[in-house]
């Protein structure tokens, strides 16, 4: 289908053929973690980012586009706004997906617009999320932080972390800074899991998405009603957005909010609890979270794949991208680049890991970037300092993995502790 | 060294104002950079190119002046 040789062999040698290079034999996306490293990306990885950070790949369509996992490489495609981030001009790189590009975005999903319709939305909601505005919800994050540390104390050693702490704290604060009533959390939560998930039928994440708009509807016409002093009600209020806009701006900031930084809580307290040395300097040294955070944002690169489509013919590391090739995008990957970070595969919480790409980067760059800041910041040293003989309660490989999920991480993390 | 910033460009990640706080802040009602110091000293100008380096939509110019006297 496209301009690969039949008879060039695996891995052959790139050969030059006037201003572009020829590339490889196309791969298929590595997704399998090799057993006991539940934090390093996929195997295989690591050696195409050597070999060719910029690789062809066949996606489970039959479609013939690239795989990019060098640093560089992937910092440069999501900067370039001659790649789409339309959901109908991509193609799915994990199985299970549709044959042939996907459906375009849900009214209110930023992740699936470009510019300018992407620009309106994130005009109308980058004053709600500066560093200022979310530092001041410190505060606040500190002390729901303690009170769910309270109940863990007073339930007695033995939880599911996530449950207990990682999942509730950025649900509270997402539901707070929304106005969106945290009673009412049985009505999304679900919702939210099943659309995040990657093997989920269509109709099923068709119907999740559904249900979450259901919810969302009924809340925005109380907002229109009577604005709440809220971010919701704010938009209510103030903005140009029509009612189906702000459904699908609240179902989409409410998901974003609810499985991202809970996951980084989880599974950043799973590397820790891994790593000793690690934990301890974090607790000895409350100052070392903010830079550890951005080292295990990096480390952990939860939001671990993204994908981009040419909208025009573009030339990159000596190669030529096709319009209307699809483009994956291993953050992971990028991570992890030894070019970038020296030894990259170590977690180093003293390193400086300024640059990574675990909030992606370019116009899509995470809006809630400094809402998670403030919760990792204030979260994961709290709970090791309350808990200075935190543990797993079950052996590492006995953790449950969000391999099935676009967010990775952990579904629950036994822990437990010595009484005082 | 000058800096310049392109606030048509921005996008408001804050990833400047959490870089080099005393140089570049964000507005209050749109969260779109503000530079606060368009001649940085010299003791300040390593966080402002990280900063410039690391905005994701590379809306931050510097201009770089060397040993000249003017800089």
């Amino acid at each position: 289908m496209q301009n690969v040789p039949s008879t060039r062999p695996e891995n052959a040698e790139t050969v030059k053929t006037g201003e572009t290079t020829e590339p490889g034999a196309p791969v298929t996306l590595p997704t399998q973690r090799a057993a006991g490293c539940p934090f390093d990306p996929p195997a295989g990885l690591a050696e195409l980012r050597e070999e060719r950070p910029l690789a062809r790949m066949t996606y489970p369509d039959g479609h013939v586009g690239w795989l990019a996992t060098g640093h560089s490489t992937v910092r440069a495609i999501m900067g370039d706004s001659r790649f789409s981030s339309r959901y109908e001009l991509l193609h799915y790189p994990f199985p299970g997906g549709p044959e042939g590009p996907l459906p375009s975005a849900p009214v209110g999903d930023m992740t699936g617009m470009d510019a300018p319709e992407h620009t309106r939305f994130r005009r109308i909601l980058t004053g709600k999320f500066t560093v200022r505005r979310m530092r001041q919800l410190s505060d606040r994050v500190a002390e729901i932080t303690e009170e769910r540390l309270d109940a863990m104390e007073r339930g007695g050693p033995g939880v599911d972390l996530v449950e207990a702490f990682a999942r509730p704290l950025p649900a509270l604060m997402i539901c707070e800074l929304l106005g969106v009533p945290y009673a009412d959390r049985e009505r999304f939560q679900g919702h939210a899991h099943t659309i995040m998930s990657m093997d989920v039928t269509p109709e099923d994440r068709y119907a999740a998405f559904v249900g979450l708009q259901e919810y969302m509807a009924e809340l925005v016409a109380a907002k229109r009603a009577a604005p709440s002093d809220d971010l919701l009600g704010d938009l209510a209020r103030d903005s140009d957005l029509t009612d189906e806009e702000l459904v699908g701006i609240g179902g989409f900031l409410l998901a974003a909010g609810l499985d991202t930084t809970a996951n980084m809580i989880a599974h950043g307290t799973f590397a820790l609890l891994t790593e000793p040395a690690q934990a301890d300097a974090l607790r000895a040294d409350p100052d070392l979270a903010p830079q550890a955070v951005e080292e295990l944002m990096r480390y952990l690169t939860i939001a671990h794949t993204s994908v981009k489509s040419a909208l025009v013919d573009v030339e990159l590391d000596g190669l030529l991208v096709r319009a209307g090739e699809s483009v994956t995008l291993s953050l992971e990957a990028a991570n992890r680049d030894p070019e970038r970070f020296p030894d990259p595969d170590v977690l180093d919480l003293h390193r400086k890991a300024t640059g990574h790409l675990g909030f992606g980067h370019g116009i899509h760059q995470c809006l809630g970037q400094q809402l998670a800041r403030v919760e990792l910041t204030v979260a994961l040293p709290a709970l090791l300092r309350r808990f200075p003989t935190l543990r797993l309660d079950v052996p590492a490989e006995e953790v449950p993995l969000r391999t099935d999920m676009s967010i990775y991480g952990v579904h629950r993390l036994p822990v437990t502790w010595d009484e005082a | 060294m000058d800096v310049r910033v392109d606030r048509d460009r921005c996008l408001g990640a804050g990833m400047c104002a959490l870089t080099a706080p005393r140089v570049f802040d964000q507005d209050e009602e749109e969260g779109l950079v503000v530079l606060l110091d368009a001649r940085p000293p010299e003791e300040r100008r390593a966080a402002v190119r990280v900063a410039a380096g690391v905005c994701p939509a590379s809306v931050i110019t510097l201009t770089e002046h060397g040993s000249s006297p003017a800089a």
